[in-house]
Order: structure tokens, then C-alpha cells, then sequence
């Protein structure tokens, strides 16, 4: 019933062996009386057909069948069948950390070859074996900055998730960190404020590309400026526009994090996910959380272990790089079997797909009286319309029509609230955005 | 085995994508492009598929191996609990989804999911209320300790130490310092718990909060531990519980019961959400009532008309922990989980977890040193220093071990004990299984004591013997290069 193999003369007998008179309760006698729990009011358990009766019944709440054209950082891609068969053989799944790694090749292997992607990806030299999600991975390449540049202040660009923002701060609410966050300027980092805190007190200064708005930068000029000062660069990226864009490590970023969910992991409702992060060679000891590395064995055999384990909390807790204790290790090898059964190839086609799906929502969408498309700057997949009215109201009745419009900006940012964020992915058709644009425009206008 | 990129061929190619059915767009200028290769490998499906399927079968795991790995909780992992977790009316909802119309009505499963879940945890450890925003056991941690913080802010008070037990996990410390504490250590008195009198020595008003296991790493129910919550009260600190072992006392107490103030659970430890070969897990925190105000923004609220919702104005939270509600495809297993074992299935679960440990140590006592032999509960711990001067660590126990099949113990942890060889069976063993493993362990003491240099070969079965870690730090090989060799 409760997965417990053993049967109850089985247990009769182990009690006994163990000097158990009779009940098993005997053996928690080290928990005096007065500390016994005061209540444990649950409810009786459930066959497996009735638990996942509850839980459908549960999701059949849930709103499922709308055409998404929301992203923010999260989106409807298409996960290949063979990544979900070969995540969920159980060698990969019910396995634990790959401490023992005579026990472990085909986990420590699997996060050699997911370090080697995120690397080439994103053209940096050294990947960690990931992070819990995006933003988590954000706040540790802030402090890693502070670790090595000495400096405790942050500049932070408007362009980055707000959410991510969020989290960074809150993290280090307590810390002696000053933190500085520049709006953007037409959607764009904007360079001459910028410029006035890359000084020789701030540590790192945090950029993401294509930022929230869906802009597409090319931030050498402020990777340059930065540099001249000492001032690391932290770099959010959205890996499958990497198929397109140039990769940071190519202008010089020092620190690459991202959110990993659209390689190949479910939206899920927000988690589990996947933050990565690479680095330049030089900064490797001062990265946070777990790292694969080849070696030999004593027979002259390659192996993998975990390697650099001195950073970390099980070896030198608190003085170590982090805390964390963990990689997100089934998401890490979901997002290489994606990149593997993609390929060079293709990421760029995917990459391509995507950004012509948008534009082509772009165009429809401009073609609606009163919707303004920004186009002050170049986008990838995402962008951001104006609208002559309330997006909330807006986004309401799309719903309606089984549309999920976009994401309302007024949410996060000030005097945005008639702007909305969308997202096209491979996975909508030109029908589904001719009908979105139709619908838009019946909302709008009738 | 070869790298995936070693089978890759420039005319090879993997999944099809959608055929294009709109125009192609005019390319983006050139200082924005990527001109050179992404490096990712190209290679067919069935190729694909191969190669990770044989890499699986290098890997120990729960489905073919017993891993009595202490404090882990390595506890066999129900696939109906995969099964809901893909159920599509969950696994495709967009996190930003219940944004889009206020109230959250575009979700109410998962919010429902979401605020059942917290009330049954919040039952189960005899706490007021639960966020399940955190995303690992550790980042469960480092929330508590910022709730520590919180608090003593908002009552002017400025704390600098967090006291912890030389016994306590490594992420213990971790977490206190990244959150901008210094950390006391104090160590184990001769019955394996916090010595009493170096605590009280410890303990000032200056002291933020103390982090205790309990039952501890030993596996050892701490008798000290009223006295010791009720000191802490007294000078103004907070007692957080890590959770990491509470699959020994399942409906026998419970940390809030105990004096408590914070608790982190780890849902893939207790409530059997699988380990994914290192994660993801998930890590919720639980908090007295005085506490609440401070949880991570959003929580979950139920409104008078039975339905839920999202609420952000949460003036004294410490904001944002995760970017939504948490990894909640590991929180939606860990509810079928509970929902499935129901109260007597959980009581059940950590009885026979305890019957099994206390079974394995009173057979391994006879032929074992094992240096805090009383009031077992799911965990306990062997020292291997006999064997040890003779040439046999705890490291070659646990290679040894390997080629019998059995998945090491957890080893020199907890760092109070010399050669630590630390033991938590579960409840999902069979005795066959713990008779086999007794009986392997002790032909291994007969052979450590005959012919101790021979654990130097071991493990001799797998694909690799003790790779060179010293190696791997001196000449990083992080990742792969095109034209790097891997078959050496």
C-alpha cells in the first residue's frame, strides 16, 4: 500500500531481531511523550486510479486550450517525443548525484556533453553543470562578480526580465550591494546613463539580449566601455535566439546565464527549469554550483567526475561559492537531448522559423487601425505592440476567443499599460495568426 | 564511450521542423548574426536515442540498485507520480498565465494544486503556513535564513550569528553566509548531539537563529531539543528545522510541535519525487504564524467564494525567491504522493524506514564500530577507522561495494565521525535486500582485515576504476573541442 515491501511477519521478525517486543511504535521511544505530534489529520489514501481521477479533475479547472502567444522569457515550443522517452528511462531519472562516479558515467557524461553545448552556444569556455532557473542563475553571476571584481555595486539594465530584477534584489536585500537600475531608452539599453555607472566602484553591469521588450542589441560598445573600468559583464540570453544571434562570448561578455526552459522542458506552470551559466576561463574557480570535468582513470580510461568540488558548501560550507547543492540535472539533459536532436542545423532553422513567424505577426498586426508595432529597433521572436487602449481589457476579451494575446506590460512597467508583449513560436501557423490578428481587431473595433 | 559530437557528420540531421507557411523575413543586420557554427552536434534520431540509452545503462539508479546513501532518502519513486505530472492540462500552462486575467481564474487547478498541497505540508510538520516557492532543499535553506533576517528587522533588532551543529549539513553554513551571516559551529557532545554547555556559551543576543536537523545526521532524536528551543526563544533567536531527515518521524512529531519556526522540507527525499541524478528537487518552507507576513510574494490565498487567487501586496515579504510559484511539476508528484499514502500510508512509510534501519545497525553492530549505537531512527552511521589502519577506508568500502551492486553509503559525513560510512535504508527495501547488503558487508570486513591492498582495484565491474580527480582540477576538461580526443 505504501510501497513498504516487507509483509507483516517480515516485520515481525525484523522487530524482533531488533530486540522489539511487539510494537513498532517501541522503536521511536528516543520522542518523549509530551513532544509526540499533536495532530496529523490527513485524509485516508487513495487508490492510484482515484488520486489521478482528483488531479484531472483538478486540471480540467485549469484553462487549456488557449493559442499562446505570451513568452516573457517562457515559451511554447514543440519538445520532441525522444526527449521525453529517454528523460524518463529510469537509469537517468531515479538516480542520485554523481558523487560516486564509477556509478555514474552515463549522468556525468551527459553533463559534459550539456557543459560543451552551453559553451559553444554561447561562445564562452567553461559551463557549470546548471542552476535552478534563469533567474536564480542572474543573482549568482551577481555575486560572482562581487567575489571577484571586490566591488559591491550593481548596475542593472531595464531590459532585463523584471522578474529576474525582482529576485536579484531580493536576494541581496541584506547585503552591502548598491544597486542602480537604468531604464531603457525606446526600448533599447540606453547608453549615455548607462555609461555614468560602469565606474571603478561597480562590479558588474547586467544586460539581457533580446531583452524583455523583444529587442535585439549589439552591446560590444557597451561591453567595451564597461571593460575599460574594470566592470564585469553579466549577459541574460534566450538560448534558441542563439541560433541567430551573434554569441556573447564573441563581444566579450564575462558571465552568460539564461533560462534553459525552451530547450526541450515543459512550461509546466513555472518549474522545474533550467539556469545556466558559462563563463571565461579566468573567472572558473569563482563559479557557482556543480561542474563536470574529464580525466583518466587508474587504468587509462577516460571518466568523468565531479570536479573543482572546493568551491562548494559540502566541502567548504560557509566560505564556499554558494549554497546551492544541486543542478537541475534532469532539465540539463532534457536541453541536450534537444540540442542534439536539433543540431547545428536545426537551431538555425528553428531560430529562422521563429523569427519569421514573428515578423510576419508583425506585419499583420501593424495593419490593424490604431496598433503600433515598435519597430525602433530590431527583434527576434518577440515585440512590442501599443494599443489605443487598456491592454488588460484587451487580453480579456482575446481570451474569450481562446487567444492568450500576449503579456500586458503595464504590469512591470509605468504608463505601459496600453503596450503588450507577444511571442510567436514554430508552433504557430500563419492561420492562427491571421486569426489572432481578426480577433484583435473585432476586439478592438466592433 | 564517444562523444555525441564525435558522431556528428555535416550531412546528418535530427527532428524535422514545421514546414514554413509564412514569408521569409528580411535578415537582421550582420553586427547582430551568428556567423560560425552553434557546435551542437549534428546526428540522426535513432542515433540520438542509441546513444543515450547506452550511456543510461553506465548509471546506478533506484530502479536497479539499492542506495542506503544517509541523509538522501533514496526511496523508490512511483511512477504514477510521472504519469500526473505530465498530464497536459498542467505540463503546458504558461507561468504567466494567471496574470493575464486578474483573479487567477485562467488556473484554478494549479492553485488549487498549489494551496492543497501547502495546507497538507503545513499538517504534516505542525506549521502555520507554507510557500512551496523554493526550488531545492539548500534554496530552501537560504529563504529560511532571509525569513530569519526579515523578522529580526523588523523589530529593529540587528543579529549576526547563526549557531549550527558540527553534525548539520554542509549547506547549513553555505546558506547562513551567502545570506550575510557569520556562522558558530558548535560540536557533538559524546551522545552525537549539540553539546549543551558550548551552545549556551554560544548563545547571545547576537545569535539570529540556530539550524537544526532532527533527528540529526546520526540519526539520533535530540533530548536536548525543548531546552533547546526554549533557550533560543528566550535570547530572541529563531529555530529553523532542516527537513532533510523528517521521513524518520512521519506522524510521530513534527518541528512545529517541537518549537520550531521555520522549517524547509525536501520533496525529493521524503515525499519521493525522484532525484534526476541531482535534481530538480524542491525545497518549501514552513513558518509559525508570526512569520507569515514575511513569505516569499505570491501566495496563494483561498477568497469566501471557494475559489483562489494570487496575491502580490505583501508589504513585509521578502520578495521574490523563485520567478513564480516554484518547480511545480516536482510539487504536483509530491501532492498524488500524499494524496495516494494518506495519513496511515505516511506513518507507515516512516515505521518501516526506522524498522529498517534499526535492522540493518543491529546486525552490522557485530562485526561494526559504530560509535552512537542508541535511539536509532531511519539513519545510522559506521566508523571505519579499524579498518582504516589497516589500509581499508571508507572510500574503498563504498568502491567495494560498487562491484556488489549496491550503491555506496553516503561517506565521510557527518564530519564527527572518522571514516564515516552513514546508512539510511528507506522504507522501500526489502529485507531481502537489507539481508543481502549485511551480508556483503560483512565479507568485505573479512576481506579488508585478509587482504586489505586488494580494495585498491576495486571497483574492478564498471566502466571506470577511481578516475584521477587531482588530475581532472590540474588539466580542466570542461567541455568538448573540435578535434579534442575523447577515446584515450
Amino acid at each position: 500500500m505504501s510501497y513498504v515491501p516487507n509483509g507483516n511477519d517480515t516485520r515481525d521478525e525484523m522487530l524482533k531481531a531488533v530486540g522489539c517486543s511487539g510494537r513498532i511504535d517501541e522503536l521511536f521511544s528516543s520522542i518523549p511523550p509530551e513532544l509526540r505530534a499533536k495532530s496529523f489529520d490527513l485524509p485516508e489514501g487513495k487508490s492510484e486510479f482515484e488520486v489521478e481521477q482528483a488531479i484531472r479533475n483538478l486540471g480540467a479547472k485549469n484553462v487549456n486550450n488557449l493559442t499562446y502567444f505570451i513568452g516573457g522569457g517562457f515559451y511554447d515550443h514543440y519538445i520532441p517525443a525522444a526527449v521525453d522517452s529517454l528523460s524518463s528511462r529510469g537509469e537517468f531519472f531515479t538516480a542520485y548525484t554523481p558523487y560516486q562516479p564509477e556509478a555514474s558515467q552515463g549522468t556525468l557524461q551527459a553533463i559534459y556533453e550539456y557543459q560543451s553545448c552551453i559553451c559553444s552556444l554561447t561562445g564562452m569556455d567553461a559551463s557549470n553543470a546548471s542552476l535552478y532557473d534563469g533567474g536564480t542563475a542572474l543573482y549568482e553571476a551577481a555575486m560572482m562578480a562581487i567575489r571577484i571584481t571586490k566591488r559591491n555595486r550593481i548596475v542593472m539594465d531595464g531590459g532585463v526580465s523584471p522578474i529576474y530584477r525582482k529576485m536579484v534584489r531580493s536576494y541581496t536585500h541584506n547585503l552591502d550591494i548598491d544597486f542602480t537600475e537604468v531604464p531603457v531608452c525606446h526600448g533599447q539599453s540606453d547608453r549615455g546613463e548607462l555609461f555614468k555607472h560602469l565606474g571603478k566602484d561597480t562590479a558588474a553591469v547586467i544586460l539581457q539580449n533580446p531583452n524583455f521588450f523583444g529587442t535585439v542589441d549589439d552591446h560590444s560598445d557597451i561591453v567595451k566601455k564597461a571593460h575599460e573600468n574594470g566592470v564585469l559583464v553579466i549577459s541574460s540570453v534566450y538560448p534558441i535566439s542563439l541560433g541567430m544571434l551573434k554569441p556573447p562570448g564573441e563581444i566579450g561578455v564575462d558571465i552568460v546565464t539564461g533560462e534553459g526552459q525552451s530547450l526541450g522542458i515543459p512550461l509546466s506552470f513555472g518549474g522545474p527549469y533550467l539556469g545556466f551559466m558559462a563563463t571565461k576561463q579566468e573567472f572558473l574557480r569563482n563559479m557557482p554550483g556543480r561542474i563536470c570535468g574529464a580525466t583518466t582513470d587508474k587504468n587509462g580510461r577516460r571518466a568523468y567526475v565531479l570536479t573543482f568540488q572546493t568551491r562548494e558548501q559540502h566541502i567548504r560550507r560557509e566560505k564556499a561559492t554558494s549554497n546551492i547543492c544541486s543542478n537541475q540535472s534532469l532539465c540539463a539533459l532534457r536541453s541536450l537531448l534537444y540540442m542534439s536532436l536539433l543540431g547545428d542545423k536545426g537551431l538555425k532553422e528553428l531560430a529562422s522559423l521563429c523569427r519569421d513567424k514573428a515578423e510576419f505577426a508583425k506585419d499583420s498586426l501593424s495593419a490593424i487601425k490604431g496598433v503600433k508595432v515598435l519597430r525602433s529597433s530590431p527583434t527576434f521572436n518577440e515585440f512590442t505592440i501599443q494599443l489605443p487602449v487598456n491592454a488588460n481589457e484587451v487580453i480579456g476579451k482575446m481570451i474569450e476567443r481562446g487567444i492568450a494575446a500576449g503579456f500586458p506590460l503595464g504590469r512591470y512597467y509605468e504608463n505601459m499599460e496600453n503596450y503588450l508583449l507577444i511571442a510567436v513560436t514554430e508552433k504557430r501557423t500563419k492561420h492562427e495568426i491571421v486569426r489572432f490578428t481578426d480577433a484583435l481587431e473585432d476586439v478592438l473595433w466592433s | 564511450m564517444e562523444l555525441i559530437f564525435e558522431k556528428s557528420s555535416e550531412d546528418k540531421r535530427g527532428i524535422k521542423l514545421p514546414h514554413s507557411d509564412v514569408p521569409q523575413a528580411a535578415a537582421l543586420e550582420k553586427q547582430y548574426l551568428r556567423t560560425g557554427t552553434t557546435g551542437l552536434p549534428n546526428i540522426s534520431e535513432p542515433e540520438v536515442v542509441r546513444h543515450y540509452t547506452c550511456l543510461s545503462r553506465t548509471n546506478f539508479c533506484i530502479d536497479t540498485n539499492f542506495y542506503p546513501l544517509g541523509s538522501c532518502t533514496m526511496k523508490y519513486n512511483p511512477r504514477f507520480t510521472e504519469k500526473i505530472a505530465c498530464i497536459d492540462s498542467f505540463a503546458s500552462i504558461h507561468p504567466l498565465q494567471p496574470q493575464l486575467v486578474k483573479g487567477g481564474i485562467l488556473t484554478q487547478g494549479a492553485l488549487q494544486v498549489i494551496y492543497d498541497l501547502e495546507r497538507q505540508l503545513s499538517e504534516i510538520t505542525g506549521m502555520h503556513s507554507f510557500t512551496t516557492q523554493p526550488m531545492a532543499g539548500a534554496h530552501g535553506e537560504l529563504t529560511g535564513v532571509m525569513l530569519i533576517a526579515a523578522w529580526h528587522k523588523s523589530r529593529g533588532d540587528k543579529r549576526e550569528y547563526i549557531i549550527i551543529p558540527d553534525s548539520g549539513h554542509g549547506t547549513n553554513p553555505a546558506s547562513a553566509a551567502i545570506a550575510g551571516y557569520k556562522v558558530k559551529t558548535i560540536k557533538s557532545d559524546k551522545n552525537g548531539v549539540m553539546d549543551m554547555e558550548e551552545y549556551r556559551k554560544a548563545l547571545d543576543g547576537k545569535t539570529a537563529g540556530i539550524m537544526l536537523t532532527c533527528p540529526n545526521t546520526l540519526g539520533i532524536f535530540n533530548p536536548h531539543i525543548k531546552e533547546i528551543t526554549e533557550l533560543a526563544h528566550s535570547s530572541g533567536a529563531l529555530m529553523y528545522y532542516d527537513g532533510a531527515n523528517l521521513n524518520a518521524i512521519l506522524g510521530k512529531a513534527r518541528p512545529g510541535d517541537l518549537g520550531f519556526d521555520i522549517v524547509h522540507l525536501n520533496l525529493h527525499k521524503t515525499f519521493s519525487t525522484p532525484h534526476g541524478g541531482g535534481g530538480p528537487g524542491a525545497g518549501p518552507v514552513g513558518v509559525t504564524k508570526e512569520l507569515a507576513e514575511f513569505l516569499p510574494t505570491s501566495r496563494i490565498i483561498m477568497r469566501d467564494d471557494g475559489t483562489y487567487a494570487l496575491e502580490y501586496q505583501k508589504p513585509s515579504s521578502i520578495g521574490y525567491i523563485s520567478p513564480f510559484y516554484g518547480n511545480f511539476g516536482i510539487l504536483l508528484r509530491a501532492y498524488a504522493y500524499i494524496l495516494y499514502m494518506g495519513r496511515d500510508g505516511l506513518i507507515e512509510a516512516s515505521e518501516n524506514a526506522v524498522l529498517n534501519a534499526n535492522y540493518l545497525k543491529s546486525r552490522l553492530r557485530e562485526r561494526f564500530n559504530i560509535p552512537f549505537p542508541d535511539g536509532t531512527l531511519h539513519e545510522f552511521v559506521i566508523s571505519a577507522k579499524n579498518f582504516a589502519d589497516g589500509g581499508v577506508r571508507a572510500l574503498d568500502f563504498a568502491k567495494a561495494l560498487i562491484d556488489r551492486g549496491i550503491h555506496p553509503p553516503t561517506v565521510y559525513f557527518p564530519l564527527n565521525v572518522r571514516e564515516a560510512i552513514m546508512v539510511e535504508p528507506t522504507e522501500t527495501e526489502s529485507k531481502e535486500t537489507l539481508d543481502n547488503f549485511i551480508e556483503e558487508m560483512i565479507k568485505l570486513a573479512d576481506l579488508a582485515e585478509s587482504s586489505p591492498k586488494i580494495f585498491h582495484n576495486f571497483p574492478a565491474t564498471t566502466p571506470v576504476c577511481r578516475p584521477d580527480e587531482v588530475a581532472a582540477v590540474k588539466n580542466p576538461d570542461l567541455r568538448y573541442r573540435v578535434g579534442s580526443q575523447s577515446q584515450l
